[in-house]
């Protein structure tokens, strides 16, 4: 093509430049032109343009989408962690409630039962004084009983002589008694060897002294 | 193809007319390529190329956007790259985050169409930049004329948009001036440098690599000072070639960057 239109423009060359000035456009390409830059825009406005921009819509909500995502998690990790410490310090706080609790607890229950206790161990004490008492209470019956018969025995031997009579055996008996509580008969004239500490105490240990005196005696 | 070609027309034209004739410079008729007819509607070579180029284009970009995804292949990589120049490098630093979305497709298809067809002019086999021929260059500014008047009158109005020409707070007596200076300005200067700037560019380049290697071609058939002569001519030739590359390169920048200029400050609230 060139080949031929190089040689004409060398042969005709007045020709050619009277009608083609470089500043002149050539109508027909003018037109191509426009066709070119409307079907190239038609192109890239409807077909490129739109995926591409589509492509960085989606990369830059997909960025984004994990950026808001990250910190979705955070705080729901913060959240969580503040959830937590709040579950920790109140199961502290209960925890120093019920051990406190239990302590007062404690301490009442040992109160309580050393309140048993005691009442128990003063209930036992005061039966235990109680049975002593009877006990006392029997034995010095039972003994004013044996010691009287006993001495009825041992005098009839020893004097000889019958004191089955009723009214004088009473008689004599209580007359010794009475002599006895007295302190006129003195343990010492019947028994080997008495303490001394005897001597000074009360009516009531005489009682007891007797009673042993009495055995004593029965013993000799 | 086409230089070669010329240089081998160029030497049987001076062959044809006597062994070691006179060399005859480039002259601006090396642009009329008429392919189909002659004269006034003649279908040229530039609009077969232009032709070819628009299918290239759409064709790739349709192929390396198709499937655009969150994660980019490398074919959709590269592309978003090329993309990116002319939608964050040009449209958004001109028109501003807020409008420069509608009119990226507009920049987009500019600063490709003219940047293949620009760097057509070095790429065999076509050896021939489109934008070399003012047709072209006027129906792109055409369309960026058309567009930014348009929507500098959508938005402030008819009235309102010759009034906006004038900047504010000027002293009164200078306004009737300014304004038609302005005037000049956006009716007939702006277009015109466009076109001529992008035309003007790639028609010297193109003349000026036609000239060094139909000289170089011409020492060839000459003697033996001539053929010694013809290897620097070669180089000044491939240097010149690497030069009209970064040329292309700007020129289309420069058009889509001045497109994107012009529309912004037909959408700016004041002058």
């Amino acid at each position: 093509m060139q080949f031929i239109a190089t040689p004409s423009t060398v042969v005709s060359l007045a020709a050619a430049e009277g009608e083609k000035m470089p500043l002149i456009p050539h109508i027909p390409e003018l037109i191509f032109g426009l066709v070119m830059i409307g079907i190239l825009y038609w192109v890239v406005s409807t077909k490129v343009v739109p995926n591409l921009e589509k492509a960085y819509e989606e990369r830059r909500a997909a960025i984004e989408g994990g950026m808001e995502q990250a910190e979705e998690a955070q705080a729901q990790a913060q959240a969580a962690l503040q959830q937590y410490e709040a579950q920790l310090h109140e199961a502290r706080t209960e925890a120093n409630a019920i051990r406190e609790e239990a302590r007062a607890e404690g301490a009442s229950i040992v109160t309580e039962l050393r309140e048993k206790a005691q009442a128990e161990a003063n209930r036992i004490t005061e039966s235990a004084k109680r049975q002593i008492e009877a006990e006392r209470q029997q034995a010095v019956v039972s003994l004013r009983s044996e010691v009287g018969a006993l001495s009825t025995t041992l005098a009839s031997r020893i004097v000889g002589e019958s004191l089955e009579d009723d009214v004088r055996q009473k008689g004599m008996i209580d007359r010794f008694l009475a002599d006895l509580e007295a302190g006129q008969i003195r343990p010492e004239k019947v028994g080997v060897a008495a303490a001394p500490a005897t001597e000074s105490t009360d009516a009531e240990q005489g009682v007891l002294d007797l009673g042993t005196e009495g055995n004593s005696g029965q013993d000799a | 193809m086409i230089l070669t070609a010329l240089a081998a027309g160029t030497t049987t034209a001076v062959v044809a007319e006597e062994g070691g004739g006179e060399f005859h410079t480039p002259s601006p008729d090396i642009f009329w390529l008429p392919l189909i007819g002659d004269g006034q509607w003649a279908i040229t070579e530039q609009m077969v190329w232009g032709g070819v180029s628009v299918i290239v284009l759409s064709i790739a970009m349709i192929a390396l956007s198709k499937n655009a995804a969150i994660v980019p292949s490398k074919g959709q990589w590269l592309m978003e790259g090329f993309y990116n120049f002319a939608r964050n490098g040009i449209a958004r630093d001109m028109i501003g985050t807020k409008h420069f979305l509608k009119f990226v497709p507009l920049l987009f298809s500019l600063f490709s169409l003219i940047l293949l067809n620009n760097w057509m002019g070095i790429i065999p086999p076509v050896m021939n930049p489109t934008m070399g021929k003012i047709g072209f260059p006027i129906a792109l500014v055409l369309v960026v004329y058309v567009v930014y008047h348009w929507i500098g009158i959508k938005k402030h109005g008819v009235k309102g948009y010759f009034a906006h020409m004038v900047p504010d707070g000027l002293p009164g007596w200078i306004k009737p001036a300014i304004f038609f200076l302005e005037l000049i300005t956006y009716f007939i200067t702006r277009p015109l440098t466009l076109a001529l700037r992008l035309f003007g560019n790639m028609f010297a380049g193109h003349m000026l690599i036609v000239l060094f290697v139909s000289a170089g071609a011409y020492f060839l058939t000459q003697g033996v000072v001539f053929k010694l002569l013809s290897v620097p001519t070669f180089i000044m030739a491939a240097v010149m070639f690497v030069f009209e590359a970064l040329v292309q390169f700007l020129q289309a920048y420069v058009f889509t960057l001045l497109s994107a200029s012009y529309i912004a400050g037909a959408l700016a609230d004041d002058h």
